[in-house]
């Protein structure tokens, strides 16, 4: 299947109520062209009403949707020529795999070897073919997710929307998936708008993340940024794993119990403060070590638990909170030793230590 | 060690306990069987064996002989299929957008919808017939509503016929129709309808191309049980047609109430049943045809 151009999304002010409850809270947000970004959020945060409302599905109370320069708001979900994978494949069961693929080219009255020729050339690209004759319900799950899949570019649309599409399949045809659908978007680019709620998903494909929580959008930016920069508290949790410690401002600086801390961003917001940490962005210091440009706590060692490919180590600090560490388990690492009861610094580097806002709920 | 010498602990107690819960169900359902055989198996064999017993109390095929002989007969079977068929048919057109109409509706205003349905349905056979009656007759409602809105000058026939019994019979089969008919319009997965106006489709072929294939299932297997039940149905014709509409059913009264024959009772009864298991059996044929292509879920 050969590349297409994808179409920019341009959305600004969609909202929708029902009853006193905001699904869609003002959403403003511009999709680049041939961009794959990821809608995020818990469960009843709005990311799929706002996917269902680019879809067509769900009809917003005000605001607009265009499609490079077309206005479609106020078009049926038939006229807008996107493609789109559902949660739970909708592949139709009265249809073969060959007849599910084939059906957006028949509603656009192509002509039959045409439609042969573009259903096998679909199927080559989701890796299955001579699957053609085959009925839905003889399909594994990972195969019918592929079906969906090729209906949905088979008619060579320039925007693709995506619903959690990989929800159902099982951790390592997940990962498997994951890597083969960001392979294909570049292949064919398409832009691309996937819904999930697995923040690892989102960090592993996207070009863009969009956090969304009670319907209002909380930060847009690359994983990376997302993950190190959060804009509050919310998306910090919701993004990997964090502890929070209260901090408090005194002119520029700023002091966590009562020691000040090296940071390299001063916050937007001197309220509510929090200092983030990340528990894999702390080292234990060794004897000897330049601890120039981090921060340094004393804290000692409470609890270690055994996770394979990691071990999380808990430390109490001064002012009797417990925070946690994640160290590899690789042999002959000086912090191996570490016993419960024992006393140790820990190194928090510089640009390591985030300040983020309490809020986002 | 060797597979000899494995002990097989509590193989023994296991397998009692296997048998014991076979017995308790036989237990169990040994009652509705028992009454199967009294109330089902026995009077049908009987009717069976009476059917091939002639008048002189020997083994005969003279009401088998006189129904392929008799004209009469020939009519009442065309008569009965006709009804049921024509029954069949207009239920369809009536019930199914009735039922898609419910299946898109809320829950809640559906339940309270279906309760129209299924009102007329728990209140007795004969008073909703002879309500027809009342309704039909030459100077009943429909005829001087009719006749005052200038739609008719003279009062119709509209009892004591085909037409008689095709009302009366719609509305006492109806609720046949659309309940298996909702019951697999309801478990078609909205995302399908989604998914194929994402891929293209207007309404219309989004309905005849998705959905109407897959509610195929619940129209064949209502059709099925309302062209069955009309195939054996007495009250109605009787009451609505006048003695014009003579169904097999009816029949069976007249041999038994008129010329106190069981004989050919019986035997119009036993073709009756065997068209009934032909027709079924057909039907299953079809259904899992049908399962073949996909359609059942």
């Amino acid at each position: 299947m050969s590349k297409v151009n994808g179409l920019p999304i341009s959305i600004s002010g969609i909202t929708k109520c029902y009853g006193n409850l905001y699904a869609l809270d003002h959403i403003d947000l511009e999709i680049k062209q041939g961009e794959f970004l990821t809608l995020l959020g818990p469960s009843g945060s709005g990311k799929t009403t706002l996917l269902m409302a680019l879809a067509g599905f769900t009809r917003p109370d005000h605001g607009s949707i265009k499609f490079g320069n077309e206005e479609v708001v106020l078009k049926a979900p038939h006229q807008r020529g996107v493609g789109m994978m559902f949660q739970n494949y909708a592949l139709f069961p009265h249809m073969n795999v060959a007849q599910n693929i084939g059906y957006p080219l028949r509603l656009r009255k192509i002509n039959k070897p045409e439609i042969a020729e573009r259903v096998n050339q679909a199927l080559e690209t989701v890796q299955l073919t001579g699957f053609g004759d085959r009925r839905v319900n003889q399909l594994s799950g990972g195969q019918r997710q592929r079906v969906a899949l090729a209906r949905a570019i088979v008619f060579g649309p320039r925007i693709l929307l995506m619903d959690e599409p990989l929800s159902a399949l099982d951790k390592n045809l997940r990962e498997k998936m994951q890597i083969e659908l960001r392979h294909l978007h570049e292949k064919l680019g398409m832009t691309t708008v996937y819904v999930t709620h697995d923040q690892r998903e989102a960090l592993t494909m996207s070009d863009r993340i969009v956090v969304i929580n009670n319907g209002k959008l909380m930060q847009c930016a690359t994983p990376r940024d997302l993950y190190d920069y959060p804009a509050n508290k919310f998306v910090a949790e919701f993004i990997g794993e964090s502890a929070f410690l209260k901090v408090v401002h005194q002119g520029d600086d700023i002091y966590f119990n009562g020691q000040k801390l090296l940071v390299e961003a001063q916050p937007e917001s001197q309220q509510d403060s929090l200092l983030m940490i990340r528990p894999e962005r702390l080292m234990v210091m060794v004897d000897g070590q330049n601890a120039e440009n981090a921060n340094i706590f004393n804290v000692t060692v409470s609890e270690i638990v055994y996770q394979g490919e990691t071990k999380i180590i808990y430390v109490l600090l001064n002012n009797g909170e417990t925070i946690s560490m994640r160290l590899s388990t690789r042999s002959g690492q000086p912090q191996n030793n570490i016993n419960v009861g024992d006393q140790i610094k820990l190194v928090l580097h510089k640009s390591d230590t985030t300040i983020v806002e309490d809020g986002g709920y | 060690m060797t597979t000899s010498t494995l002990v097989h602990v509590n193989e023994k107690e296991l397998k009692t306990y296997a048998s014991k819960e076979r017995r308790a169900l036989l237990g169990l359902t040994s009652p509705a069987l028992l009454v199967i055989l009294i109330v089902m198996v026995i009077p049908v064999g009987w009717l069976f064996y009476l059917s091939f017993i002639g008048s002189d109390g020997n083994f005969s095929l003279e009401h088998y002989q006189r129904m392929l002989d008799s004209k009469s007969y020939a009519r009442i079977f065309l008569t009965t299929f006709k009804v049921s068929l024509l029954t069949t048919a207009i239920c369809i057109l009536i019930g199914y957008p009735l039922a898609y109409f419910l299946s898109q509706l809320p829950a809640r205003v559906a339940n309270i919808c279906m309760l129209s349905v299924l009102l007329p349905f728990w209140t007795s056979l004969l008073v909703r017939t002879y309500s027809w009656l009342v309704l039909l007759q030459r100077k009943g409602i429909v005829n001087q509503v009719g006749m005052d809105f200038g739609f008719w000058d003279e009062p119709l026939k509209l009892v004591h016929n085909l037409s008689g019994t095709l009302v009366g019979m719609v509305h006492i089969m109806l609720p046949f129709l659309i309940l298996p008919l909702y019951a697999s319009m309801k478990s078609i997965p909205q995302d399908y309808i989604k998914a194929s106006s994402n891929l293209g489709a207007t309404p219309t072929q989004s309905f005849w191309q998705i959905f109407f294939p897959l509610s195929m299932p619940g129209l064949l297997a209502g059709s099925l049980i309302v062209f069955i039940l009309s195939l054996g149905f007495f009250v109605t014709p009787a009451v609505l047609g006048g003695g014009k509409v003579i169904m097999v059913a009816m029949q069976i009264t007249n041999n038994i109430e008129l010329f106190f024959d069981w004989g050919a009772a019986s035997a119009l009864g036993v073709v009756l049943l065997v068209m009934t298991f032909v027709i079924l059996f057909v039907a299953s044929k079809l259904m899992r045809l049908d399962n073949v292509l996909g359609g059942g879920h």
